[in-house]
């Protein structure tokens, strides 16, 4: 299964095995990620499942849809590798994928 | 001695207020009673994805079993509450089990009412609450060609349109005058009955079942006018009623829900109650309510365990709702009743609409079509209880984030 790291804000890291075809929130949610609260469970409504994607995957991980762009916009400190992680689909080409937690979600 | 805390209910609200307990330090034991076998899972993907056949049964657990082991958290499912017996500070299972508790959280949600018409308990008439529902709901969604919807609302609505995608003719049946009008405004439900009128659902208001017909399977809804509507599926979705029966039986008070302060205690200092069964004072709105929402559920559980672990913290989050129909996503922030002026931002037609609910100029809800920044900008405001420029408002183009300023 691919590897996914989780870094925390406070540099804690968390690498877990990521099962292809869940979101990112959800193989952080099944391995006890903390800071991925994802309150809506995935229907790209809340924006409690913000990451900020390593530069060297943003190519990997593509681009938000407009909706999802719409969400980041007011996400809590957003960045240009904002990403909603519910909307990112584990895939092997993600395997290594490293994503940083903003301080706080909502 | 060990702190015991007892949470019946393993919902949304109890999954959270357990979690919680860990974050804020509760060392003592937790123990989680669900009436259900399932772990706690999410309900919203049951009128959608999952209904659908989309997502699997594993995506609805909203934590892996290891979590509950890693914070020692007594997972208790399939296990039914008696009563509470408050003098004892004990709560007794069906099976004659007492578990002793020093505080006590009650989130026992709000299951759906029941009709109570002659046909009612015919084969074919389904209600929709759990995982066990929607597992029975979709091979009979399957194997029928005619749904009737009882009551046009969040659910009746979601679970009309993943039928009409699947193929079936669909009728519902609303007893008020406009789909959504328990949860929104005239513009709202305009919105939602176009989107489902060109999908194809026949909707009919001011219309009330009185009767199901059928040889042993319903093959009819009888409208209370006298017409008959076949259909061989039924959805009866016609809102919710919080569980109140233990708390009640215990001498707590209740009134539309489990009455608790901004704490979300009840009148016993040593229980609390969240969730849809809650009826709580919102400091925002200045006066009572209870919600049936995940985000109510999730944040007031929070602020219950916060209380329970001795933190004492005020519940005064901005309430907020989503439905998925089709491809339109709806997301609410506040809540609408009480309005004076309804401010529309969008053209008619537009995919991206919002109505604004404004009372005495101040924003009290919004109601936002596939339009996150009304959304968005809207929770702020609703929070900050703003009183922004209904013209600005009502703008399109308008750049709403200055209004944040």
């Amino acid at each position: 299964m691919p590897k996914i790291t989780f870094i925390e804000n406070d540099g804690t890291e968390h690498v877990v095995e990521a099962e292809v075809g869940l979101s990112v929130m959800e193989a952080a949610v099944r391995n006890m990620v903390p800071g991925i609260d994802a309150d809506c469970g995935g229907a790209c409504a809340c924006a409690t499942c913000h990451v900020y994607v390593d530069e060297a995957w943003r190519d990997k991980t593509g681009k938000p849809e407009a909706m999802e762009e719409s969400m980041l916009d007011f996400a809590y400190e957003p960045k240009e590798n904002s990403r909603l992680s519910c909307q990112i689909t584990v895939s092997e080409a993600l395997d290594g994928l490293v994503v940083r937690l903003p301080e706080f979600q909502g | 001695m060990t702190e015991r805390i007892v949470i019946i209910g393993a919902g949304q609200a109890g999954a959270q207020a357990a979690a919680s307990l860990r974050q804020e330090g509760f060392a003592g034991a937790v123990a989680l009673i669900g009436a259900e076998a399932h772990p706690p899972y999410q309900r919203p993907p049951l009128s959608k994805a999952y209904l659908q056949g989309a997502l699997a049964r594993d995506r609805l657990w909203l934590r892996p079993a290891a979590f509950y082991e890693k914070e020692n958290i007594a997972l208790r499912l399939g296990a039914r509450v008696a009563r509470i017996d408050r003098a004892a500070r004990r709560v007794a299972l069906d099976t004659g089990e007492a578990l002793a508790y020093d505080r006590l959280l009650i989130a026992t949600g709000a299951p759906p009412r029941r009709l109570a018409c002659p046909g009612a308990d015919l084969a074919g008439v389904a209600y929709l609450r759990g995982i066990d529902d929607s597992d029975a709901l979709r091979p009979l969604l399957a194997g029928a060609r005619r749904l009737v919807v009882v009551g046009a609302g969040y659910i009746g609505l979601e679970v009309a349109a993943v039928a009409r995608k699947a193929g079936l003719a669909v009728t519902a049946v609303e007893a008020a005058e406009r789909a959504l009008k328990r949860v929104a405004g005239p513009p709202v439900s305009a919105w939602f009955e176009a989107l489902h009128r060109a999908h194809g659902v026949e909707l009919r208001f001011g219309e009330t079942v009185a009767a199901f017909e059928g040889r042993g399977r319903v093959e009819a809804a009888v409208l209370a006018s006298g017409e008959a509507i076949a259909c061989d599926a039924v959805l009866v979705a016609i809102g919710a009623a919080p569980e109140t029966g233990l708390a009640a039986a215990a001498g707590l008070p209740v009134d539309d829900g489990i009455v608790v302060d901004e704490t979300a205690r009840t009148e016993d200092p040593a229980v609390w109650a969240a969730g849809d069964c809650a009826n709580f004072p919102s400091p925002l709105y200045g006066r009572r309510m209870r919600l049936e929402s995940v985000p109510n559920a999730i944040e007031q559980a929070k602020a219950a365990a916060a209380n329970m672990a001795g933190r004492r913290t005020v519940y005064d989050a901005v309430p907020w709702f989503w439905s998925d129909q089709y491809d339109a996503k709806l997301q609410t922030a506040g809540i609408g009743a009480g309005a004076d002026e309804i401010v529309e931002r969008g053209a008619p037609g537009a995919k991206a609409r919002a109505a604004w609910y404004l009372r005495e100029g101040r924003l009290i809800a919004v109601d936002a079509l596939n339009d996150i920044p009304a959304f968005a900008v809207g929770k702020r405001l609703i929070a900050a209880k703003a009183r922004p420029s209904p013209k600005t408002l009502a703008d399109p183009d308008a750049d709403l984030k200055s209004l944040l300023t």
